[in-house]
């Protein structure tokens, strides 16, 4: 069997555009979570959200043309790709090209195209909508764009599994690797659902997290404290390649996606089961041909809300058995929000650096021991720990698991 | 004499491919000016912002040079008028 190394990282998020500040502000606990300023919340439930703070790219990464033509979810995609190819190094010929490919999820799509056309239609009634209204909210605009500009010819599409979307994209592109259907993938997540029509959405499951009298203490995963899930916005996008590929042309190779699970609960469309997301472990692990006790670290799915985090530690009892209480876990979601289909790419780079620094990023904004919550979370503060292996987990709404298991490179 | 409509119309047309106004005529073809459909899609979307009109599929499909958008924009300029 193939393996899969990681050559790339590219990252978009409320904490800085690139990985460098990403990791960074990660590792020193600063949040990303302010009031939000895309749109005047006033009266909205929800006044907290994860926004990407000066997202000014450079005309050259997308000039006017390309701006007018794509969503902001497109245009974080952009970014992020070009960061993890550049990272990568890759010098594509026309034979590789078409044995590289992209899978990019996006769990809302164009939302803030779509809010604006809805806006004009509904509210203006104006009938005549723009023309790039569809291409710009499709759900596969950013895999389409950024397979055009990189100019990868082979197998590309888009994932849509709500918050589990990028694990799920990474996990079926490593597939692909290891099936030998391509050589090269770009795989990973964005979002941008910061939009009026979303949030109140959002409000109406009555998930979100009211806005804490310091913002960035809003969200709060895993502490008894906690009072639900932030909104964020931005793109993690990786850079996958045959180890066999990337040896040979003397790359760096960052980590290994040595393990993948994905199952279904079956159950209930909201409420997270336990039987699956913790046979989605043990399936990542079975892959990767570790025990248990091999994983140092778990980038928890994390969101903050009452019922994931008492649910994720019984899963991750229910996987682990007595190694579960030896796990340093953590949920960065505190730090970069819920960036919706970005989250489990955004958390995934996470993961990697966490084993590449040996550095476990925190829980941030942990005041509080819950009983229904007793493992460790890395509270507060980041914690040197050289770990060989680690997984990420996200579990989507409507019941769907994905598990990423990585190995230090 | 270039009038209003004719200017606005290669004015609008230069713009969105980035050219010098001076470089665009009457005679100029979408083709010869790199406008592929998708741009033609917006162009006709800015063209019926700013002249306040609709331009029916039909008129849409034959406009592939800036004399056909300027003879349709004119003919539908005159239309509303006169309604």
């Amino acid at each position: 069997m193939r393996r899969v190394a990681v050559t790339g990282l590219g990252t978009v998020s409320a904490l800085g555009v690139g990985t460098r500040p990403f990791w960074d502000r990660l590792i020193a606990g600063t949040s990303g979570i302010r009031r939000i300023t895309r749109f005047d919340a006033t009266g909205y439930a929800a006044q907290a959200a994860a926004e990407v703070p000066d997202f000014n790219p450079s005309a050259e990464e997308i000039d006017d043309t390309l701006r007018d033509a794509v969503d902001r979810f497109t245009q974080f995609a952009l970014v992020a790709a070009c960061e993890a190819w550049r990272e990568s190094g890759i010098q594509l010929d026309d034979n590789l090209a078409g044995r590289a490919g992209v899978i990019l999820s996006s769990a809302m799509g164009g939302v803030v195209s779509q809010d604006d056309a809805y806006v004009r239609l509904y509210g203006h009634k104006n009938v005549r909508l723009h023309p790039f209204t569809v291409p710009r909210v499709m759900n596969n605009a950013a895999a389409s764009h950024v397979s055009m500009r990189l100019g990868l010819r082979g197998p590309t599409l888009s994932t849509a599994t709500a918050c589990a979307a990028a694990a799920h994209a990474i996990g079926e592109a490593s597939e692909m690797i290891r099936a030998g259907r391509a050589d090269v993938m770009i795989a990973g997540g964005a979002d941008a659902p910061i939009a009026p029509g979303v949030v109140r959405s959002w409000e109406a499951l009555r998930v979100l997290a009211p806005i804490a009298d310091d913002p960035a203490c809003t969200c709060r995963p895993f502490s008894r404290d906690r009072s639900g899930m932030v909104l964020g916005e931005g793109a993690g996008v990786v850079v996958l390649e045959s180890w066999e590929h990337a040896s040979q042309r003397g790359a760096q190779i960052l980590a290994e996606v040595a393990g993948y699970g994905a199952t279904a609960d079956a159950g209930h469309l909201t409420q997270p089961g336990v039987d699956a997301p913790a046979r989605a472990i043990a399936t990542a692990l079975a892959q990767a041909q570790l025990p248990a006790d091999a994983i140092g670290y778990v980038n928890a799915h994390g969101t903050a809300t009452r019922l994931n985090d008492s649910t994720e530690t019984t899963i991750l009892k229910r996987a682990f058995g007595a190694h579960a209480a030896a796990l340093a876990i953590s949920s960065t979601k505190a730090m970069h929000g819920h960036a919706m289909g970005a989250s489990a790419g955004l958390e995934f780079v996470a993961t990697v650096l966490a084993l590449r620094h040996g550095v476990l990023p925190p829980t941030i904004n942990y005041s509080e021991p819950d009983p229904e919550c007793d493992l460790d979370y890395v509270p507060n503060t980041a914690r040197d720990a050289a770990i060989g292996a680690a997984i990420s987990n996200s579990f989507a709404f409507g019941g769907l698991n994905a598990v990423l298991a990585v190995k230090r490179a | 004499m270039a009038d209003s409509i004719e200017q606005q119309v290669i004015n609008i047309v230069a713009k969105k491919r980035k050219l010098d106004p001076a470089t665009v005529t009457l005679d100029s073809t979408f083709e010869q000016l790199g406008i592929d459909s998708l741009d033609a899609a917006d162009l006709l979307f800015t063209f019926e912002d700013t002249f306040g009109i609709v331009v029916p599929d039909d008129a849409a499909q034959s406009m592939k040079s800036v004399r056909h958008v300027v003879d349709g924009v004119r003919q539908l300029v005159a239309q509303r008028a006169g309604a």
